[in-house]
């Protein structure tokens, strides 16, 4: 075998240096620095945790963010609005298309039209299709996180489906850039329907798996009940929102309880809560969430109307002058657009609420006083996209 | 057609009956916020159907908090950013020549600095909105920030998750919170100069090469080309 070359050495040593994900630290006398990331060993983007410990406990962590940062509330000062979807869609890249329907909606109130039904059915459809693909990973995501290998391959097996599905409607599988202003860019294609329905049948068997395999599982139970409970008002006051406050007993769902005209309401379906609000609730909500989700889709394919699919708007949009907010209930949680409109091509200002961003502001509390291995458990838990976070 | 939030409203009924739009639910919480607040409200705005809009002193800021949270029982903190009412000094005068045509083209740089709904004295405005669980109504609030001096009272002692919507507002429009513990940079780098989200800081992207424009318009599907063609 012959020796390595310079170049070859010289790669190993920079591949060795970028493996060194968690670089320790040791101050003289009050404790100790541990520096996380910037990272994410299960690649949610580059989040740095910087926690000061005293001996296996957390004093102190603070999260540094910005790695991701893309700026696009200055971006979309300058693109138009038809332009802005393709922009936001990569906030939360895993629950792309969710991304898009808020700030169309918005448009579309300041505009005053509507989507057709059908447009509105087929949103929603994709809408819950990208909350099932964004959990399925979560599912086999923070077992891997707490040393379970196995659920994470699960999960990338049976998201792969749901990503198809949408590949065949949208033609990407995670940039769908598909919502227009006034309806959707095409329909559905020929037999979609049906192989979707087979899909659903195929996540709800997933659903069953990581529950026999992931909660029902000693090892899980012990190291995630208890540990992170976030009192509801705390959750409240930080502005969490999604999975994270319904884990922690708050019965409260944007798709009920603000209904933005699309199909939710023709549906049969419940919100989960959990009165725990700890780590283990989290999980638990959302597996039930991502099991409801694929009852939502059965029922609105069975009820899709005919129709078209786009409503009359004008070729080139101008919107008018007004101020509005229009807010939904993503796969993370409420995800929201203010968007101030001057009567322009552009937008004038767009404050992109995103869920991740408020989630994750919780965590310099939540973190106080834990053990060391528990910040994964927590971390993990809260579930963050880091896209999300920075925007 | 504007969408409901709550099946009490009557807009759908007073839409049918060709009358003005009329939300009673958030005419109900404007009249709720200007009973606590009293004076401190300069201006309510209900856009029935969508959303209510509390503009208060600037002095009467984290008072306004106080009364949302411990008064009114609005416990979900949204979110808190600011707007820059300044026209962009840029204006458009980098976009592609298609696009100007149809834009209104010229100096931006002239026009007045005109606010949004609730109106507004100053360049810089802060906006928060706090969410009620058991009305299921948003409320925006909004204040504005004197220009000489942009500073406004720091939400933290009420809303506990204001500290990054406030870190990234200050970095982002350099405008102060007191009392926030520490202001330091979310984003940024430590030593980055300049606040991004004013309208006078560049878009350094666009003054290097000019955008290449709609050219890329789709034809809508269902659409004719002649009838969508005029905006």
């Amino acid at each position: 075998m012959t020796a390595p070359s310079e170049p070859q050495q010289l790669a190993y040593i920079a591949g060795q240096a970028a493996d060194a994900r968690v670089n320790v630290d040791i101050e003289t006398g009050d404790g100790m620095i541990l520096n996380m990331g910037p990272q994410h060993p299960a690649t949610h983007g580059t989040l740095r945790i910087v926690a000061k410990l005293d001996g296996e406990q957390v004093v102190s962590a603070e999260p540094i963010m910005g790695y991701m940062h893309r700026g696009y509330e200055k971006l979309t000062e300058v693109r138009t609005y038809p332009q802005v979807t393709t922009l936001v869609n990569r906030i939360d890249w895993l629950g792309n298309f969710a991304n898009e329907v808020p700030f169309i909606l918005a448009a579309e109130q300041l505009m005053e039209v509507e989507a057709p039904p059908r447009a509105q059915y087929i949103r929603t459809i994709l809408f819950e299709m990208s909350r099932i693909a964004n959990l399925a990973l979560f599912l086999g995501d923070m077992a891997v996180q707490l040393g379970a290998t196995t659920p994470v391959f699960y999960a990338f097996r049976d998201r792969e489906h749901v990503l198809n599905q949408i590949e065949a409607v949208t033609g990407g599988r995670f940039h769908p850039n598909f919502d227009r202003i006034g309806g959707l860019k095409d329909d559905l294609p020929k037999g979609w329907i049906d192989d979707t329905k087979a899909v659903m049948g195929k996540l709800r068997t997933f659903c069953d798996e990581m529950e026999d395999l992931v909660v029902g599982n000693e090892i899980f139970q012990t190291r995630t009940r208890g540990i992170g409970i976030i009192p509801a008002d705390t959750g409240l006051e930080y502005g969490l929102s999604g999975a994270n406050i319904r884990a922690s007993g708050v019965d409260w769902d944007l798709r009920r309880d603000n209904p933005v005209g699309l199909a939710w309401d023709k549906v049969d379906w419940k919100v989960w809560t959990h009165p725990d609000g700890d780590s283990f609730a989290r999980y638990w909500v959302r597996l039930q969430e991502t099991r409801e989700a694929t009852y939502i889709v059965d029922q609105l394919l069975d009820s899709i109307p005919a129709g078209p699919i786009m409503a009359k708007v004008p070729r080139i949009i101008k919107v008018p002058e007004g101020e509005a907010y229009v807010a939904t209930e993503n796969p993370l949680g409420e995800m929201g657009y203010y968007v101030v409109s001057k009567g322009d091509l552009v937008p004038f200002r767009v404050k992109i609420r995103s869920a991740s961003f408020s989630n994750i502001s919780i965590a310099p509390w939540l973190l106080q006083g834990v053990y060391v291995p528990d910040i994964i458990t927590i971390l993990a838990s809260l579930y963050f996209i880091l896209g999300d976070i920075d925007r | 057609m504007i969408r409901l939030s709550s099946a009490d409203t009557t807009v759908e009924e007073a839409e049918a009956a060709g009358a003005p739009l009329v939300d009673t639910v958030r005419d109900a919480v404007a009249a709720a916020f200007v009973d606590a607040l009293d004076d401190a409200v300069i201006e309510s705005f209900v856009k029935p159907g969508c959303d209510v809009i509390i503009r208060v002193r600037t002095d009467a800021w984290l008072q306004a908090a106080d009364a949302a949270r411990n008064g009114l029982g609005y416990r979900f903190f949204d979110f808190l950013s600011a707007i820059d009412w300044m026209p962009s000094p840029f204006g458009r005068d980098m976009d592609a020549e298609q696009d100007t045509d149809s834009a209104d083209a010229g100096s931006a740089a002239a026009e007045p600095i005109v606010a949004g709904y609730g109106g507004g004295e100053t360049r810089f405005q802060v906006l928060a909105r706090v969410y009620s669980l058991y009305e299921h109504v948003g409320v925006t609030l909004k204040a504005d920030v004197p220009d000489d001096d942009p500073s406004i009272e720091s939400w933290i002692s009420v809303y506990g998750g204001v500290n990054w919507h406030e870190r990234e507002t200050h970095e982002m429009f350099g405008i102060d919170f007191e009392g926030h513990p520490g202001l330091r940079h979310l984003y940024l780098p430590g030593d980055f100069e300049g606040h991004p989200l004013r309208k006078d800081f560049p878009l350094v992207a666009r003054r290097v090469k000019p955008w290449p424009g709609i050219v890329d318009v789709e034809g809508m599907p269902g659409a004719d080309d002649d009838e969508g063609a005029d905006a």
